[in-house]
């Protein structure tokens, strides 16, 4: 029952990622190139919208659907080197390979097969960041 | 309708299906993240025995893999049986600076051949580049703790400042291979 769950918001997910273009390369390299208003315009009305959700899960102190329990909105710990040195590393890789995580699994469904190279490394990327985590600054 | 969901979306709307999916991760009691996905196929591969960082029960994370199958099969069922056409609104700016460095299908197809399609398995230099990208963007991501979807969406949408710094970061470094390092790269692709 669960994993029906999860497998329809994936799918649903994976529909949306493609429709929109989000997971084009093209409109990757457009958005850094700040040609056009898409991409800003997919991430801040999907910002718009969570934030009023958000709002309102916290202020009715909504439980989860599955079970019952309150519904936990994870914070993220202070500090501030590791998210931008983190996300400086991850936006050279983005503006190269044109795909953040969710989008290279749809790029995999749509059936642009190289995207199994950029996957693979990306998952050797994130075993590499476990192997030196403790040496680099957070 | 069919007509309206059968055309690229357009960005109010894809937007808040985005919103829509993040609503029903927390409904669900999750939260909305994408690249713990790679984490957990670390741990999944056995990582956990050598490195503490992957020793964790991801079978605890086996409900965001299989967000990421439904991802798989939903991009495929829209990519083959809901879009209609495989043109692209790209700004004519962008066609004509991708045009000038040699790839020709902006607007035509929905990522460059020249990247995605099975002809860059057999040439090394572009195998290179999608390696090096891949690898950056799965670092980068759990160093940053987040990615699009981790950061900028459910970040955002809870006000977390780390959050907006780790954007700032996606920004600066996006922006910085983009104008200066993707136009070389793309010029030794086309020689």
């Amino acid at each position: 029952m669960k994993t029906a769950v999860f497998f329809t918001i994936g799918i649903l997910f994976g529909i949306i990622l493609y429709m929109s273009e989000v997971s084009s390369w093209f409109r990757i390299y457009e958005m850094f190139q700040f040609n056009s208003f898409h991409m800003y315009g997919v991430i801040g009305t999907a910002v718009f919208f969570g934030y009023i959700i958000v709002f309102i899960i916290k202020k009715i102190k909504m439980n989860s659907i599955l079970d019952s329990t309150p519904i936990h909105i994870p914070t993220k710990q202070k500090g501030w080197k590791r998210y931008l040195f983190g996300g400086i590393i991850f936006g050279c890789g983005w503006a190269i390979s044109g795909a953040c995580p969710g989008p290279m699994f749809s790029l995999l469904g749509a059936g642009f097969f190289p995207i199994i190279i950029v996957i693979a490394s990306a998952t050797l990327g994130t075993f590499c960041y476990g192997l030196i985590q403790q040496k680099l600054p957070h | 309708m069919i007509q309206f969901l059968s055309q690229p979306w357009p960005w109010c709307f894809g937007g808040f299906m985005i919103a829509v999916v993040l609503f029903l991760l927390l409904w669900t009691g999750k939260s909305f993240g994408m690249s713990s996905n790679l984490r957990t196929l670390c741990s999944m591969m056995g990582a956990g025995k050598k490195v503490s960082f992957f020793d964790f029960d991801w079978k605890a994370q086996r409900w965001n893999l299989i967000v990421a199958l439904g991802v798989i099969l939903g991009s495929f069922i829209a990519s083959n049986y809901v879009v209609s056409t495989k043109s692209m609104a790209l700004s004519q700016n962008t066609v004509d600076q991708l045009l000038a460095m040699g790839i020709q299908d902006a607007g035509k197809s929905y990522a460059p051949e020249i990247l995605f399609s099975n002809s860059a398995f057999s040439n090394p230099y572009i195998l290179l580049l999608l390696v090096i990208g891949g690898f950056l963007v799965g670092f980068g991501a759990r160093y940053s703790g987040g990615c699009t979807s981790g950061h900028a969406i459910s970040g955002l949408s809870n006000l977390q400042l780390p959050s907006l710094i780790a954007i700032i970061g996606f920004f600066v470094g996006g922006l910085m291979v983009n104008h200066f390092v993707l136009p070389l790269l793309l010029k030794i692709l086309v020689i």
